[in-house]
């Protein structure tokens, strides 16, 4: 690894944490209850959604170790179906929906922006409760018997056939969903209302854009699930029949609803991690962003396709050959969002000079991995090698190339990329790069064998598989374990970076952003007076010429 | 480099605002605490179209599928009860209008009369809706368990309805049976618009505790104004369910 850094610190030896800051300013477990402080609450969700990361992970292993063998051996079938769901539920509900847009960006959008805090900070603080409220639901579900319809809750199967806890599983979901209205409504009136002066739409660092696309997506696809949800519980509790074919119901209408909104969640998960690579890949290779405005506007694009793309998880579900054919070309299209921005990272990476930091060894790892889910995905899109491929573990390889290759490094990169700024001391740099490249390996070895497995038609869902398939699982299992030391040790260094770690300093990374500019951990109303901008965004001139300034006025 | 910051420059000196007692501190001026909150509640009404888009697509596909069913089921619905009920939330949204004004005109007296107009023209609708649900609860038009197509299969078994539709055939049993559907959709769409209803009611009753002790008469309207706004909105929901659920056949 190259020995240059872009990394400057402040003196050790007389360096401190700035006293007054947002973490220093009220003491006391109820004043982080009771906090309005979109800080807080970032970090309020940065735990919670931790906690429940290390949930669904442990039912991934779990998993794992079921499919060592191609006996149901480790569990009963039925236990592994429910499993499985619930995996899928609290990875999607509780994890990646709000990963990035809850901690994150909710850290972040305010400072970017220049304003004091988000425009609702009540429905903010309520959005995490909502949160919580939804997780200890779908926790008691689970402890109580569990949820086996898979994260999809296909109708007839989740209304009519299956004895589990649907109702109250539906009912977190449908809490959760509102928590993520809470947080898109909340961030698109901040970004409309609450820019500081001589920000302009162009002047927002990408990271905006792509959590404003994001809330569109939150605020417009959302709702659908919910009534999606009610129905079910409804068909459920009273056999109304509105999905139940002996009555007249029709089970497609259910798959329309839900994929409505699930696919568009797709893009909610992974826009705002595209978010984060733009930042970094700017920060760590010098260079403003290539072709800011075509990324900005690409964001938006992926999330106005997105909503026209949902019918092509309905593929063998018995839709119209015409239907296939406009909706598999629609899913192609979204295909060039995404292709936009891959090109834009990479010719920002041109000539750059690049450094090899944590946050852009993840970043690395996302462009790469999320590249080929990304292609798989066009793979899928094709109706006729979507019937052969769909329902086995290629699918699953692919949606984990974009979700945990693309998304989770993201978030990993971003969490590494700002934490100097949260919590005002550096992490670890050399055990991360450490962490960042088992993760990378882990990964690869995971899921890569999937793809193969699918090829050969291994189905997914199943506890047990033809002996055939095992070698590969074998492979796939002990890339699993790498993986899970490579999310255990940033836990690991980060708690431990939390008094040990070095003083960061307002601006390790010499970046541009507003959030930059101020103190970590900031104040609790972020500047000591609103700013003016009045640069573009990633101005690394700009930014030398601030320094002078400060030499020669110290 | 010492922890000297790099400057944010450039306060927004010279630009004094007062602080009003209700503006809350992340807001520069009042004005952009009020634009921002007005567009938050803009942007919920959106989500709340959505929510009861997907009932409106439910609508859409199985009217189409099933009219004949559709019609005839619509004609247990009672279109005075109906049409009172439309009459009802228009004035309710005419007087929650005049609240909003006057609040903004500071007259402590009259938002009172007007929230309190709402409030009983409110409870007036969802008393409507009870005399109507009892009667479809007694008929066994409730779908589910106990649902009965006996009305649809022979029209002359409901003397009432009959007499007024006297044009309704019998229908064949298959498609009787989806008259359920009907009557779901029926129930789930005015069930949800009346759940928004009595949310809407809860809130009309704090408020006119609140205006009693002057908190809405200081020139600060955001909260009334907003209230107003999802007022209007439950009422243009029924302005739809109207002519889709008692007007089917009748153009």
């Amino acid at each position: 690894m190259s020995a240059a850094t872009i990394v400057s610190l402040p003196d050790q030896s007389t360096a401190r944490i700035p006293r007054m800051n947002f973490m220093s300013k009220e003491k006391g477990l109820l004043s982080w209850l009771l906090t309005g402080d979109h800080k807080r609450i970032a970090m309020l969700y940065l735990v919670s959604i931790t906690f429940f990361f290390f949930i669904g992970g442990a039912l991934a292993g779990l998993i794992r170790l079921e499919l060592l063998t191609p006996q149901s051996d480790l569990m009963a079938t039925d236990t592994y179906n429910k499993v499985f769901s619930m995996h899928g539920i609290i990875m999607i509900f509780f994890f990646l929906v709000p990963s990035v847009p809850a901690t994150i960006g909710n850290f972040l959008i305010p400072i970017m922006i220049g304003a004091k805090d988000l425009a609702l900070p009540k429905i903010n603080l309520l959005s995490w409760y909502l949160y919580m409220a939804a997780g200890m639901l779908g926790l008691y579900a689970m402890a109580t018997g569990g949820v086996d319809t898979g994260w999809t809750f296909t109708t007839p199967l989740s209304t009519h056939y299956l004895n589990t806890n649907v109702i109250t599983t539906g009912l977190a979901i449908f809490i959760a969903g509102f928590s993520s209205i809470f947080t898109g409504l909340n961030f698109i009136v901040t970004i409309h209302k609450m820019r500081c002066p001589g920000m302009t739409w162009f002047r927002l660092p990408l990271f905006v854009w792509s959590n404003y696309a994001a809330s569109i997506l939150m605020v417009l696809g959302t709702p659908v699930l919910a009534i999606t949800l009610v129905l079910v519980v409804l068909e459920r509790t009273a056999g109304i029949g509105v999905f139940d074919p002996a009555k007249g119901g029709d089970p497609l209408l259910f798959q329309h609803l839900f994929w409505f909104y699930s696919h568009p969640a797709v893009y909610i998960m992974i826009l705002p991690g595209m978010g984060v690579i733009s930042e970094t890949v700017s920060t760590f290779s010098r260079k403003r962003v290539f072709g800011y405005t075509a990324v900005a506007f690409s964001s938006v694009a992926i999330a106005v396709f997105g909503f026209f793309v949902w019918a092509h998880h309905m593929f063998i579900m018995g839709i119209s050959n015409y239907s296939m054919l406009v909706f598999s070309l629609l899913t192609m299209l979204v295909a060039v969002p995404s292709a936009i921005k891959i090109f834009n990272w990479a010719f920002t990476l041109y000539k750059g000079s690049i450094t090899f930091e944590t946050p852009m060894l993840y970043s690395f790892g996302f462009m790469g991995l999320f590249t080929i889910g990304g292609l798989t995905g066009v793979f899928l899109a094709s109706s006729g090698t979507d019937i052969h491929l769909t329902e086995t573990y290629f699918i699953v390889a692919h949606f984990h190339f974009v979700m945990v290759g693309g998304m989770l490094m993201a978030f990993l990169a971003g969490v590494h990329f700002w934490w100097p700024k949260m919590t005002g001391r550096m992490y670890p740099e050399k055990i991360s790069q450490l962490a960042a490249l088992v993760t990378f390996i882990g990964f690869n070895f995971t899921f890569f064998p999937q793809f193969i497995l699918g090829t050969l038609g291994m189905p997914r869902r199943y506890a047990t598989y033809p002996p055939e398939f095992q070698v590969l699982n074998v492979f796939s299992t002990a890339g699993a374990t790498i993986l899970g030391v490579g999310y255990l040790l940033p836990i690991l260094y980060l708690t431990w970076s939390l008094k040990y770690g070095e003083i960061a300093g307002d601006n390790p990374w010499r970046a541009t952003g507003l959030e930059w500019q101020i103190q970590s951990p900031p104040l609790t109303e972020n500047f000591p007076s609103i700013p003016i901008m009045d640069h573009e965004a990633y101005d690394y001139e700009w930014l030398e010429g601030q320094k002078e300034n400060v030499a020669s006025v110290g | 480099m010492s922890d000297s910051q790099v400057v944010v420059h450039g306060a927004a000196e010279g630009a004094h605002h007062e602080h009003l007692p209700y503006q809350r501190h992340h807001f520069e001026t009042y004005a952009q605490q009020s634009d921002a909150t007005n567009f938050a509640m803009w942007l919920f009404l959106l989500t709340e179209v959505m929510f009861f888009g997907g009932l409106f697509t439910a609508y859409l596909i199985y009217r189409n599928w099933y009219y004949p069913a559709f019609v005839e089921a619509s004609h247990q619905l009672d279109i005075r009860w109906g049409t009172a009920n439309t009459a009802v939330l228009i004035i309710s949204s005419f007087t929650m209008a005049m609240g909003v004004w006057s609040a903004e005109m500071k007259k402590k007296g009259a938002l009172v009369f007007f929230l309190v107009l709402t409030f009983i023209l409110g409870l007036a609708f969802l008393g409507i809706k009870t005399i109507e649900y009892k009667e479809k609860i007694e008929k066994n038009h409730v779908p589910g368990f106990h649902y009965s197509i006996q009305s649809f299969l022979n029209p002359s078994s409901d003397p009432e309805v009959h007499a007024k539709n006297p044009e309704d055939k019998p229908l064949p049993y298959d498609m009787a049976r989806h008259t359920e559907i009907y009557f779901f959709l029926y129930f789930a769409m005015t069930g949800m618009h009346a759940l928004h209803m009595i949310i809407g009611i809860a809130i009309l009753g704090f408020m006119i505790f609140r205006a009693r002790a002057d908190a809405y008469t200081t020139g600060h309207v955001t909260f009334v104004e907003n209230f107003g706004l999802y007022w209007h909105f439950v009422d243009i929901i029924w302005i739809y369910l109207f002519p889709l659920l008692y007007l089917i056949s009748r153009h």
